[in-house]
Protein backbone atom coordinates (compact mmCIF):
# COMPACT_ATOMS: atom_id res chain seq x y z
CA UNK A 1 0.00 0.00 0.00
CA UNK A 2 1.36 3.46 -0.87
CA UNK A 3 2.47 5.29 2.01
CA UNK A 4 2.08 8.78 2.99
CA UNK A 5 4.55 11.06 2.81
CA UNK A 6 6.67 13.17 5.15
CA UNK A 7 8.38 15.55 3.24
CA UNK A 8 10.60 18.20 5.03
CA UNK A 9 11.47 21.24 3.40
CA UNK A 10 14.70 23.12 3.28
CA UNK A 11 14.78 26.42 2.15
CA UNK A 12 17.94 27.42 1.10
CA UNK A 13 19.30 31.37 1.01
CA UNK A 14 23.07 32.15 -0.14
CA UNK A 15 24.30 28.24 1.01
CA UNK A 16 22.29 27.64 4.06
CA UNK A 17 19.13 26.39 5.41
CA UNK A 18 16.20 28.96 6.32
CA UNK A 19 13.35 28.87 7.22
CA UNK A 20 11.55 32.71 7.90
CA UNK A 21 7.80 33.68 9.34
CA UNK A 22 5.66 34.29 6.73
CA UNK A 23 8.58 34.17 4.29
CA UNK A 24 10.39 36.92 6.30
CA UNK A 25 12.41 36.89 9.53
CA UNK A 26 14.44 35.15 8.15
CA UNK A 27 16.72 32.87 10.51
CA UNK A 28 19.72 30.31 9.95
CA UNK A 29 18.96 26.22 10.99
CA UNK A 30 21.74 24.43 9.42
CA UNK A 31 24.10 23.33 6.85
CA UNK A 32 21.60 22.08 4.00
CA UNK A 33 23.63 18.46 2.93
CA UNK A 34 24.06 17.53 6.88
CA UNK A 35 20.41 18.25 7.87
CA UNK A 36 18.70 16.49 4.75
CA UNK A 37 21.25 13.60 5.77
CA UNK A 38 19.52 13.77 9.32
CA UNK A 39 16.55 13.86 8.36
CA UNK A 40 16.92 10.56 5.50
CA UNK A 41 18.45 8.55 8.26
CA UNK A 42 15.75 9.36 10.47
CA UNK A 43 13.01 8.19 8.33
CA UNK A 44 11.91 11.18 5.70
CA UNK A 45 10.56 10.19 2.42
CA UNK A 46 12.19 12.64 0.41
CA UNK A 47 13.51 16.08 0.98
CA UNK A 48 12.79 19.64 -1.11
CA UNK A 49 15.47 22.23 -1.03
CA UNK A 50 14.18 25.87 -2.26
CA UNK A 51 16.14 28.68 -2.82
CA UNK A 52 13.90 31.21 -1.87
CA UNK A 53 16.41 34.23 -2.95
CA UNK A 54 16.85 32.46 -6.54
CA UNK A 55 13.53 34.42 -7.70
CA UNK A 56 13.83 37.71 -6.03
CA UNK A 57 17.16 38.08 -6.90
CA UNK A 58 16.96 36.76 -10.24
CA UNK A 59 20.26 34.22 -9.45
CA UNK A 60 20.38 31.00 -10.89
CA UNK A 61 19.71 27.86 -8.55
CA UNK A 62 22.57 26.48 -6.90
CA UNK A 63 23.95 23.29 -9.03
CA UNK A 64 26.88 22.85 -7.10
CA UNK A 65 24.79 22.19 -3.81
CA UNK A 66 22.46 20.10 -5.79
CA UNK A 67 25.45 17.77 -6.82
CA UNK A 68 26.54 17.34 -3.24
CA UNK A 69 23.22 16.46 -2.24
CA UNK A 70 22.61 14.14 -4.84
CA UNK A 71 26.08 12.46 -3.96
CA UNK A 72 25.09 12.29 0.26
CA UNK A 73 21.46 11.46 0.48
CA UNK A 74 19.82 8.25 -0.45
CA UNK A 75 16.30 9.26 -0.59
CA UNK A 76 14.75 11.32 -3.77
CA UNK A 77 14.93 15.05 -3.13
CA UNK A 78 13.31 17.76 -5.20
CA UNK A 79 14.90 21.41 -5.91
CA UNK A 80 13.22 24.55 -6.97
CA UNK A 81 13.89 28.33 -6.94
CA UNK A 82 14.56 30.59 -9.89
CA UNK A 83 14.04 27.73 -12.53
CA UNK A 84 12.86 29.39 -15.43
CA UNK A 85 13.81 27.59 -18.81
CA UNK A 86 14.70 24.03 -19.78
CA UNK A 87 18.31 24.33 -19.81
CA UNK A 88 18.15 25.34 -15.80
CA UNK A 89 15.69 22.20 -15.54
CA UNK A 90 18.36 19.95 -17.61
CA UNK A 91 21.56 21.20 -15.74
CA UNK A 92 19.51 20.10 -12.26
CA UNK A 93 18.59 16.79 -13.43
CA UNK A 94 22.28 16.52 -14.51
CA UNK A 95 23.63 17.65 -11.17
CA UNK A 96 21.36 15.11 -9.88
CA UNK A 97 17.87 16.43 -8.66
CA UNK A 98 15.14 13.54 -9.01
CA UNK A 99 12.66 16.65 -9.71
CA UNK A 100 12.64 20.19 -9.86
CA UNK A 101 9.75 22.58 -8.74
CA UNK A 102 8.53 25.75 -11.04
CA UNK A 103 6.88 28.35 -9.50
CA UNK A 104 7.03 32.18 -10.69
CA UNK A 105 8.43 30.93 -14.25
CA UNK A 106 5.31 28.69 -15.17
CA UNK A 107 2.88 31.55 -13.56
CA UNK A 108 4.77 33.96 -16.63
CA UNK A 109 4.86 31.28 -18.70
CA UNK A 110 3.09 28.08 -18.59
CA UNK A 111 4.37 26.41 -21.81
CA UNK A 112 7.45 26.10 -19.58
CA UNK A 113 5.82 23.02 -17.59
CA UNK A 114 4.88 20.98 -21.19
CA UNK A 115 8.91 21.59 -21.96
CA UNK A 116 9.90 20.69 -18.64
CA UNK A 117 7.15 16.97 -18.43
CA UNK A 118 7.89 16.22 -22.51
CA UNK A 119 11.92 16.07 -22.59
CA UNK A 120 12.00 14.79 -19.06
CA UNK A 121 8.74 13.34 -17.95
CA UNK A 122 5.83 14.22 -15.36
CA UNK A 123 7.09 13.12 -12.84
CA UNK A 124 10.37 15.39 -12.94
CA UNK A 125 7.56 18.34 -13.17
CA UNK A 126 6.54 19.82 -9.64
CA UNK A 127 4.24 22.66 -9.87
CA UNK A 128 4.82 24.54 -6.52
CA UNK A 129 1.69 27.45 -6.32
CA UNK A 130 2.19 29.39 -3.17
CA UNK A 131 -1.61 31.29 -3.06
CA UNK A 132 -3.13 33.29 -0.14
CA UNK A 133 -6.81 34.76 0.43
CA UNK A 134 -7.85 37.82 -1.34
CA UNK A 135 -11.51 38.83 -0.60
CA UNK A 136 -12.47 35.26 -0.30
CA UNK A 137 -10.42 34.11 -3.30
CA UNK A 138 -6.97 32.01 -3.42
CA UNK A 139 -4.75 33.70 -5.56
CA UNK A 140 -1.58 32.65 -7.15
CA UNK A 141 1.63 34.26 -5.59
CA UNK A 142 4.89 34.74 -7.38
CA UNK A 143 8.53 35.56 -6.18
CA UNK A 144 8.38 34.13 -2.39
CA UNK A 145 4.70 35.58 -1.82
CA UNK A 146 5.53 38.99 -3.00
CA UNK A 147 3.48 39.53 -5.71
CA UNK A 148 0.18 38.90 -7.09
CA UNK A 149 -0.54 37.31 -10.22
CA UNK A 150 -4.26 36.87 -12.16
CA UNK A 151 -4.20 33.49 -11.54
CA UNK A 152 -6.91 31.40 -9.66
CA UNK A 153 -5.44 28.40 -7.54
CA UNK A 154 -7.51 25.55 -8.45
CA UNK A 155 -8.15 27.07 -12.21
CA UNK A 156 -4.18 27.29 -12.32
CA UNK A 157 -3.59 24.15 -10.80
CA UNK A 158 -5.36 22.01 -13.34
CA UNK A 159 -3.78 23.87 -15.82
CA UNK A 160 -0.47 23.24 -14.88
CA UNK A 161 -2.02 19.26 -14.10
CA UNK A 162 -3.06 19.50 -18.04
CA UNK A 163 0.27 20.96 -19.00
CA UNK A 164 2.25 17.84 -17.31
CA UNK A 165 3.17 18.75 -14.27
CA UNK A 166 3.91 14.89 -12.44
CA UNK A 167 3.04 16.98 -8.51
CA UNK A 168 1.67 20.05 -7.44
CA UNK A 169 3.09 21.19 -4.26
CA UNK A 170 0.62 24.12 -2.65
CA UNK A 171 1.67 26.55 0.11
CA UNK A 172 -1.26 28.63 1.58
CA UNK A 173 0.63 32.18 2.38
CA UNK A 174 -1.90 32.71 4.50
CA UNK A 175 -0.88 29.95 6.96
CA UNK A 176 3.13 29.04 6.17
CA UNK A 177 5.42 29.30 9.10
CA UNK A 178 2.56 29.94 11.45
CA UNK A 179 2.04 26.86 12.59
CA UNK A 180 -1.60 27.02 12.88
CA UNK A 181 -2.54 23.96 10.60
CA UNK A 182 -2.97 23.74 6.82
CA UNK A 183 -6.20 24.94 4.84
CA UNK A 184 -7.59 21.32 4.78
CA UNK A 185 -11.09 22.73 3.47
CA UNK A 186 -8.60 24.20 0.48
CA UNK A 187 -6.81 21.03 0.48
CA UNK A 188 -9.34 18.51 0.09
CA UNK A 189 -10.85 20.40 -3.06
CA UNK A 190 -7.69 20.65 -4.53
CA UNK A 191 -7.03 17.05 -4.29
CA UNK A 192 -10.52 16.45 -5.41
CA UNK A 193 -10.07 18.32 -8.70
CA UNK A 194 -6.76 16.77 -9.32
CA UNK A 195 -5.54 13.42 -10.53
CA UNK A 196 -1.91 13.73 -9.42
CA UNK A 197 -0.65 13.63 -6.22
CA UNK A 198 -0.63 17.17 -4.15
CA UNK A 199 1.95 18.40 -1.46
CA UNK A 200 0.29 19.94 1.22
CA UNK A 201 2.75 22.82 2.63
CA UNK A 202 2.90 25.50 5.10
CA UNK A 203 1.43 25.79 8.46
CA UNK A 204 2.42 22.87 10.77
CA UNK A 205 2.51 23.26 14.39
CA UNK A 206 2.01 19.75 15.51
CA UNK A 207 0.80 15.90 14.82
CA UNK A 208 -2.79 16.81 14.57
CA UNK A 209 -2.16 19.27 11.83
CA UNK A 210 -0.44 16.54 9.81
CA UNK A 211 -2.79 14.09 10.34
CA UNK A 212 -5.83 16.81 9.29
CA UNK A 213 -4.01 17.74 6.58
CA UNK A 214 -3.74 13.81 4.96
CA UNK A 215 -7.01 12.69 6.19
CA UNK A 216 -9.22 15.50 5.92
CA UNK A 217 -7.80 17.43 3.48
CA UNK A 218 -6.89 14.20 1.52
CA UNK A 219 -2.78 15.34 0.84
CA UNK A 220 -0.89 12.68 -0.31
CA UNK A 221 2.56 14.42 1.35
CA UNK A 222 3.16 16.90 4.11
CA UNK A 223 5.84 19.32 3.67
CA UNK A 224 6.87 20.78 6.76
CA UNK A 225 10.30 23.21 8.17
CA UNK A 226 10.03 24.56 11.50
CA UNK A 227 8.87 21.95 12.91
CA UNK A 228 11.48 19.22 12.03
CA UNK A 229 14.33 22.22 11.89
CA UNK A 230 14.05 23.51 15.50
CA UNK A 231 13.37 19.41 16.62
CA UNK A 232 9.85 19.95 18.18
CA UNK A 233 8.50 17.45 16.00
CA UNK A 234 11.65 14.73 15.23
CA UNK A 235 10.38 12.48 12.18
CA UNK A 236 10.31 9.28 14.21
CA UNK A 237 7.90 10.66 16.59
CA UNK A 238 6.03 12.15 13.83
CA UNK A 239 5.31 8.94 12.07
CA UNK A 240 5.07 7.07 14.97
CA UNK A 241 2.18 9.05 16.64
CA UNK A 242 0.54 8.95 12.44
CA UNK A 243 0.41 4.94 12.45
CA UNK A 244 -1.04 5.28 16.09
CA UNK A 245 -3.75 7.11 14.01
CA UNK A 246 -3.73 4.63 10.99
CA UNK A 247 -2.63 6.81 8.33
CA UNK A 248 -0.49 4.56 6.61
CA UNK A 249 3.43 5.64 6.54
CA UNK A 250 6.49 4.26 5.66
CA UNK A 251 8.08 3.09 9.26
CA UNK B 1 33.06 -3.12 -12.44
CA UNK B 2 29.39 -2.09 -13.02
CA UNK B 3 28.48 -0.24 -16.46
CA UNK B 4 26.17 2.04 -16.25
CA UNK B 5 24.41 1.98 -19.64
CA UNK B 6 24.47 6.17 -20.69
CA UNK B 7 22.02 6.04 -23.40
CA UNK B 8 21.53 10.24 -22.75
CA UNK B 9 18.44 9.02 -21.02
CA UNK B 10 18.33 9.47 -17.41
CA UNK B 11 19.33 10.60 -13.76
CA UNK B 12 23.15 8.60 -14.68
CA UNK B 13 24.08 10.12 -11.64
CA UNK B 14 22.04 9.20 -9.24
CA UNK B 15 22.57 5.44 -10.11
CA UNK B 16 26.20 6.16 -10.05
CA UNK B 17 26.05 8.06 -6.86
CA UNK B 18 24.27 5.73 -5.05
CA UNK B 19 26.85 2.91 -6.30
CA UNK B 20 29.46 4.89 -4.66
CA UNK B 21 27.96 4.89 -1.71
CA UNK B 22 28.11 1.17 -1.28
CA UNK B 23 31.45 1.33 -2.41
CA UNK B 24 31.09 -0.09 -5.67
CA UNK B 25 33.20 0.30 -8.60
CA UNK B 26 31.49 1.86 -11.75
CA UNK B 27 31.41 3.48 -15.31
CA UNK B 28 28.93 5.64 -16.80
CA UNK B 29 29.64 4.47 -20.01
CA UNK B 30 27.82 4.40 -23.92
CA UNK B 31 30.89 2.11 -25.12
CA UNK B 32 29.65 -1.10 -25.98
CA UNK B 33 33.08 -2.71 -25.28
CA UNK B 34 33.06 -1.03 -21.50
CA UNK B 35 29.47 -2.39 -21.63
CA UNK B 36 30.25 -5.63 -22.36
CA UNK B 37 33.21 -6.51 -20.35
CA UNK B 38 31.67 -4.87 -16.53
CA UNK B 39 31.58 -7.73 -14.61
CA UNK B 40 27.52 -6.21 -14.13
CA UNK B 41 25.50 -3.87 -16.04
CA UNK B 42 22.72 -1.73 -14.89
CA UNK B 43 20.68 -0.15 -17.62
CA UNK B 44 18.89 3.45 -15.78
CA UNK B 45 16.21 5.73 -17.41
CA UNK B 46 13.94 8.15 -16.74
CA UNK B 47 11.78 9.69 -19.58
CA UNK B 48 9.33 8.28 -21.69
CA UNK B 49 9.09 4.89 -23.20
CA UNK B 50 9.30 5.49 -26.82
CA UNK B 51 11.91 8.29 -27.16
CA UNK B 52 13.57 6.29 -24.30
CA UNK B 53 13.87 3.11 -26.97
CA UNK B 54 14.91 5.00 -29.95
CA UNK B 55 17.86 6.31 -27.93
CA UNK B 56 18.93 2.84 -26.32
CA UNK B 57 18.76 1.75 -30.83
CA UNK B 58 20.46 5.10 -31.78
CA UNK B 59 23.89 3.71 -30.95
CA UNK B 60 23.09 -0.26 -31.08
CA UNK B 61 23.25 0.15 -27.52
CA UNK B 62 19.73 -2.40 -27.93
CA UNK B 63 22.08 -5.18 -29.34
CA UNK B 64 24.61 -4.86 -26.80
CA UNK B 65 22.23 -5.34 -24.04
CA UNK B 66 20.66 -8.25 -25.74
CA UNK B 67 24.21 -9.73 -25.83
CA UNK B 68 25.23 -9.52 -22.27
CA UNK B 69 25.14 -12.67 -20.31
CA UNK B 70 26.52 -11.13 -17.28
CA UNK B 71 24.06 -9.85 -14.24
CA UNK B 72 21.70 -7.21 -15.75
CA UNK B 73 19.76 -5.25 -13.75
CA UNK B 74 17.18 -2.66 -15.69
CA UNK B 75 15.85 0.28 -13.41
CA UNK B 76 12.31 1.73 -13.61
CA UNK B 77 12.55 2.59 -17.50
CA UNK B 78 15.50 0.75 -18.04
CA UNK B 79 13.24 -2.13 -17.25
CA UNK B 80 10.62 -1.52 -18.87
CA UNK B 81 12.40 -1.44 -22.49
CA UNK B 82 13.49 -5.28 -21.36
CA UNK B 83 9.95 -5.69 -21.90
CA UNK B 84 8.18 -6.93 -24.99
CA UNK B 85 5.99 -4.34 -25.71
CA UNK B 86 5.22 -0.67 -24.20
CA UNK B 87 1.44 1.13 -24.14
CA UNK B 88 3.63 4.79 -23.61
CA UNK B 89 4.06 5.46 -27.40
CA UNK B 90 2.75 2.67 -28.51
CA UNK B 91 6.53 0.95 -29.17
CA UNK B 92 8.41 -2.45 -28.95
CA UNK B 93 11.11 -3.36 -26.96
CA UNK B 94 13.76 -6.12 -26.11
CA UNK B 95 11.38 -8.33 -25.06
CA UNK B 96 13.95 -10.04 -22.55
CA UNK B 97 10.85 -10.15 -20.24
CA UNK B 98 7.84 -11.63 -21.22
CA UNK B 99 5.25 -8.96 -20.71
CA UNK B 100 4.30 -6.07 -21.50
CA UNK B 101 4.22 -2.53 -20.10
CA UNK B 102 0.62 -1.14 -19.18
CA UNK B 103 -0.90 1.86 -18.09
CA UNK B 104 -1.84 2.09 -14.60
CA UNK B 105 -5.38 2.09 -14.12
CA UNK B 106 -5.62 4.92 -11.60
CA UNK B 107 -8.73 6.48 -9.73
CA UNK B 108 -9.99 8.70 -7.98
CA UNK B 109 -8.31 8.20 -4.80
CA UNK B 110 -5.21 6.36 -6.73
CA UNK B 111 -2.80 9.67 -8.11
CA UNK B 112 -0.95 8.98 -11.40
CA UNK B 113 2.03 9.08 -11.28
CA UNK B 114 2.43 6.22 -8.49
CA UNK B 115 4.57 8.10 -6.78
CA UNK B 116 6.24 7.47 -2.88
CA UNK B 117 6.91 4.56 -1.20
CA UNK B 118 5.42 1.59 -1.66
CA UNK B 119 6.06 -2.15 -0.27
CA UNK B 120 7.28 -4.91 -2.66
CA UNK B 121 5.86 -8.40 -1.96
CA UNK B 122 8.17 -12.12 -2.70
CA UNK B 123 6.53 -14.05 -4.61
CA UNK B 124 7.09 -17.92 -3.31
CA UNK B 125 9.51 -18.93 -6.00
CA UNK B 126 11.43 -21.24 -4.78
CA UNK B 127 13.17 -22.30 -7.66
CA UNK B 128 14.47 -19.12 -8.37
CA UNK B 129 18.65 -18.11 -7.71
CA UNK B 130 19.40 -18.85 -3.95
CA UNK B 131 21.16 -15.34 -4.18
CA UNK B 132 18.60 -13.07 -5.63
CA UNK B 133 17.56 -8.99 -5.20
CA UNK B 134 16.05 -9.45 -1.93
CA UNK B 135 18.48 -11.46 0.04
CA UNK B 136 18.02 -9.93 3.71
CA UNK B 137 14.83 -7.52 2.88
CA UNK B 138 11.54 -8.25 5.09
CA UNK B 139 8.48 -9.11 2.75
CA UNK B 140 6.59 -5.84 2.71
CA UNK B 141 9.37 -3.69 2.91
CA UNK B 142 9.21 -0.13 1.12
CA UNK B 143 10.57 0.81 -1.69
CA UNK B 144 10.26 4.61 -4.07
CA UNK B 145 8.12 4.41 -6.87
CA UNK B 146 7.62 6.94 -9.69
CA UNK B 147 6.05 5.85 -12.71
CA UNK B 148 2.54 6.01 -14.65
CA UNK B 149 2.99 2.52 -16.31
CA UNK B 150 3.96 -0.71 -15.10
CA UNK B 151 4.60 -4.11 -16.54
CA UNK B 152 2.09 -7.03 -16.24
CA UNK B 153 2.60 -9.87 -14.07
CA UNK B 154 4.16 -12.95 -15.99
CA UNK B 155 6.40 -15.75 -15.06
CA UNK B 156 9.03 -14.32 -14.88
CA UNK B 157 7.91 -11.73 -11.93
CA UNK B 158 9.18 -12.70 -8.52
CA UNK B 159 7.51 -9.75 -6.91
CA UNK B 160 4.69 -7.56 -6.84
CA UNK B 161 3.06 -4.26 -5.76
CA UNK B 162 -0.50 -3.01 -5.56
CA UNK B 163 -1.40 -0.03 -7.13
CA UNK B 164 -4.86 -0.30 -7.68
CA UNK B 165 -3.46 -3.39 -9.91
CA UNK B 166 -0.78 -5.55 -8.82
CA UNK B 167 1.89 -5.28 -11.03
CA UNK B 168 5.92 -6.64 -11.56
CA UNK B 169 8.05 -4.95 -9.21
CA UNK B 170 10.57 -7.36 -9.77
CA UNK B 171 11.36 -9.40 -12.66
CA UNK B 172 13.82 -11.67 -13.72
CA UNK B 173 14.85 -14.12 -16.72
CA UNK B 174 18.11 -15.81 -16.19
CA UNK B 175 20.79 -12.75 -16.12
CA UNK B 176 18.53 -10.34 -16.36
CA UNK B 177 16.41 -8.19 -13.26
CA UNK B 178 14.24 -5.38 -13.58
CA UNK B 179 12.94 -3.22 -10.92
CA UNK B 180 10.61 -0.78 -11.24
CA UNK B 181 11.36 0.82 -8.36
CA UNK B 182 14.31 2.60 -7.86
CA UNK B 183 16.70 0.67 -5.69
CA UNK B 184 19.44 4.26 -6.07
CA UNK B 185 16.61 5.87 -4.30
CA UNK B 186 15.11 3.78 -1.76
CA UNK B 187 17.76 4.51 1.80
CA UNK B 188 19.27 1.57 2.96
CA UNK B 189 16.55 -1.01 1.52
CA UNK B 190 17.76 0.07 -2.08
CA UNK B 191 21.47 -0.75 -0.53
CA UNK B 192 20.79 -3.86 0.22
CA UNK B 193 19.28 -4.28 -2.94
CA UNK B 194 22.33 -2.65 -4.79
CA UNK B 195 24.47 -4.87 -2.88
CA UNK B 196 23.02 -8.08 -3.31
CA UNK B 197 23.27 -6.97 -7.10
CA UNK B 198 26.46 -6.34 -7.18
CA UNK B 199 27.04 -10.02 -5.34
CA UNK B 200 25.50 -11.84 -8.19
Amino acid sequence: MLAKRIIPCLDIKDGATVKGVNFLDLQSVGDPVELGRKYAMEGADELVYLDISATSEGRNTFTDLVSRIAENINIPFTVGGGIATLDDAARLLTAGADKVTINSAAVRRPELIDEIASRYGNQFVVVAIDAKTINGVWTVTTHGGKQLSERELFIWAHEAQERGAGEILFTSMDHDGTKNGYPCETYARLCDDLSIPVIASGGAGSVEDIADVLTKGKADAALAASIFHYGEIPIPVLKQALLEKNINVRI
Amino acid sequence: MIAVIDYKCGNLRSVGNALHRIGAEYQITSDPAVIRSASHVILPGVGEASSTMRALQKDGLDQVVLSLTQPVLGICIGMQLMCRYSEEGDVNCLGIFDTDVRKLPGSDTLKIPHIGWNTVQPLPVETRHALSLQTGLPDETYFYYVHSFAPAICEQTTAITGYGVPFSAILQNGNFFGTQFHPEKSGEAGEIMLKNFMKL
